[in-house]
């Protein structure tokens, strides 16, 4: 898959140089099979793959956004994820994690971006502002509108870490001061995987970025865009509080005895039911719990505009173009109600209006009483 | 003053009485569960979550009911290229002058109340009136609309490929939330419609006097004598 692979070392000699025994590499790669939604079938061929490849130059962009996708990231649970993408990946920019910084860090990244042109992956961790001509977010003396662009030009394939580079995330709720863009919506030429959620989980990171480094292609998307492996379910349908929600037991409140039990959190709002993700299955912090678990309904951090998708403790979602506060049940009600009310009315306006044709009609219908026969 | 003569004539035949009914109840049944879904009543129980399944019961009559109302609907299209003229997609068709002639007329008359010195039996529908056609087709939108959001919202529980026909429904909006607020919002269109569809039926039925209420479960509604064609056909039949 690569034309510069001379000097490059394939990822299963960096990770031998590192000091790992090739069990460790095994196990690794048993981890990543397992990551990707992988049969167990299939270990062999990413074990092969990453013999094989020759390290991918990945370029890491952080435009509007908290970092929150790098912390998530590094702390993927398998150690050789953080050892193999941080170091031994060539991860050639990236503010946070790289060594250099100043013009030596410009002057690698743009190195790499020319050397490896069309070859590297793009990660973006971070929505693009696109008000006032992108002055909102400027690194190096640019914006980061024209970074984004001058990268995304000679990228393989983007990856869009985080809900601020998927769907816009806070920067973008309305009002929405700056203009903030997901990538998908500035440039529409290169294959893209969003990987929504504030932030993603490290090992779905880790499986993304190694399904593309190790198989050279995309992992398969659903029609967002997302993996399928990581949001085709619903954190609704793989959570371990499921078979309350299906019993109808639920927490009336965060302090009550129900919520104590462990009861489902749908009514007070949990998000699980509309939010795809893999946070049910894989959680948290090395497997140890995910929001749900921990007594918080989930807040659906990797759906579209989930911060203007209405209160995160109660089930109501709200309606466009009416009122802050309001509902589809409110505006129902209401219509309901006016319409019930015009109902009343007009059925008064009817006997009225039409009284003559209405006693003409009973008159004739009594008299015709009376002429029955036998 | 003498009383008018009239016939009776098959307006609904079975399968639209049928079609009618089952709908009803299904919208009936959908509506209830469907508040229930959305705003799950608290249960005092103490027993296991083992031994419950209530709200996976109530779930799955609202999916249960969601078929029955899809394939109603469905054999209802179906009539309306083999029923008779009341029945026929051409009574729903708003593109016609005589639709719209008639359109105003209803409006003059049942909504606005106003009294005609000298009515035309002409302007008399023996079917649905063209304002009433309106509102079925409005509905028949509605329903389209609760279909693909609700298989939508349902295709990724289901292994089955109808469902699964819809599941580009929800990336069209981005996501779930939107599709089930949509869907929300569908259901007070059915409320909505039930109530005027109720109120015009009884209003029609009191000011009309020609069977309107019956008519849905008969059949027969009553039509004056002198729109009857005077063929010699029509005489043997009446002897």
């Amino acid at each position: 898959m690569s034309t510069n692979n001379e000097k490059r070392d394939t990822y299963y000699e960096s990770i031998i140089k590192q000091g790992y025994s090739r069990r460790d590499f095994m196990k690794f790669s048993t981890y990543m099979a397992a990551f990707m939604g992988l049969e167990s079938t299939m270990v062999g061929q990413v074990a092969q793959s990453l013999e094989k490849t020759p390290r991918l130059p990945v370029i890491w962009e952080h435009y509007q956004e908290c970092t929150c996708c790098s912390e998530s990231f590094i702390r993927s649970n398998h150690p050789i994820v953080a050892d193999i993408i941080l170091d031994r990946i060539s991860l050639d920019y990236s503010l946070t994690l790289m060594a250099a910084s100043g013009h030596q860090a410009e002057a690698a990244k743009a190195e790499t971006m020319k050397k490896y042109h069309g070859e590297y992956i793009l990660c973006v961790e971070g929505s693009i502002p696109l008000g006032d001509d992108g002055n909102y977010c400027c690194i190096a003396g640019k914006s980061a509108k024209e970074t984004f662009l001058e990268a995304a030009a000679g990228a393989k394939a983007i990856i869009a870490w985080g809900s601020c580079a998927s769907n816009g995330c806070v920067q973008a709720a309305k009002p929405n001061p700056t203009e903030a863009t997901p990538i998908h919506k500035i440039v529409k030429n290169k294959p893209i995987i969003r990987v929504p959620g504030c932030p993603p989980i490290g090992e779905v990171m880790a499986g993304v970025i190694m399904h593309v480094v190790a198989f050279g292609r995309l992992p398969k998307l659903d029609r967002l865009g997302r993996p399928q492996a990581f949001y085709g379910k619903r954190v609704h349908d793989t959570c371990y509080r499921r078979p309350y929600y299906d019993a109808g037991l639920f927490a009336e409140t965060f302090d009550d005895e129900n919520s104590k039990k462990g009861y489902c959190l749908y009514k007070l709002g949990c998000k699980g039911p509309m939010t795809y993700n893999a946070c049910g299955s894989m959680k948290w912090n090395n497997g140890v719990s995910f929001p749900i678990q921990s007594g918080h309904g989930c807040i659906g951090c990797s759906e579209e505009d989930f911060w203007d998708n209405g209160p995160f403790y109660e089930r109501t979602t709200k309606v466009p173009g009416f009122a802050v506060e309001s509902n589809a049940d409110t505006v129902g009600k209401v219509a309901a109600g006016v319409l019930a009310g015009g109902i009343a009315l007009h059925s008064i306006g009817a006997n009225i209006s039409k009284r003559k044709e209405l006693m003409d009609r009973i008159n004739r219908g009594k008299t015709n009483e009376k002429n029955i026969d036998s | 003053m003498e009383t008018k003569n009239f016939k009776r004539v098959m307006v609904w035949e079975m399968p639209v009485r049928f079609f009618h009914w089952i709908n009803v109840l299904s919208v009936v049944v959908l509506t209830v569960t469907g508040f229930i879904i959305a705003n799950p009543p608290a249960l005092h129980s103490s027993a296991e979550a083992t031994n419950l399944h209530l709200f996976g019961v109530v779930r799955f009559i609202h999916f249960g009911a969601a078929y029955i109302f899809f394939f109603n609907m469905i054999l209802r299209i179906y009539w309306s290229f083999v029923g008779n003229q009341f029945a026929s997609w051409r009574a729903f068709w708003p593109f016609s002058k005589k639709m719209w002639n008639n359109f105003w007329h209803v409006l003059k008359i049942d909504i606005m109340l106003l009294n005609e010195d000298h009515p035309d039996v002409k302007n008399i529908s023996i079917g649905h009136n063209s304002v009433a056609a309106f509102s079925y087709l409005a509905l028949f939108v509605i329903a389209l609309i609760s279909i693909f959001t609700g298989f939508a919202l349902y295709a990724d529980t289901s292994s089955w490929w109808l469902p699964k026909l819809f599941s580009w429904v929800t990336p069209m909006f981005g996501g779930d939330f939107m599709v089930r607020t949509i869907h929300h919002i569908a259901m007070w269109g059915f409320i909505l419609f039930t109530l005027v569809h109720v109120y015009l039926v009884f209003y029609h039925d009191w000011l009309d006097g020609r069977g309107e209420v019956s008519s849905m479960f008969g059949g027969y509604k009553f039509v004056r004598d002198d729109r009857m064609k005077k063929t010699s056909k029509t005489k043997k039949k009446k002897k």
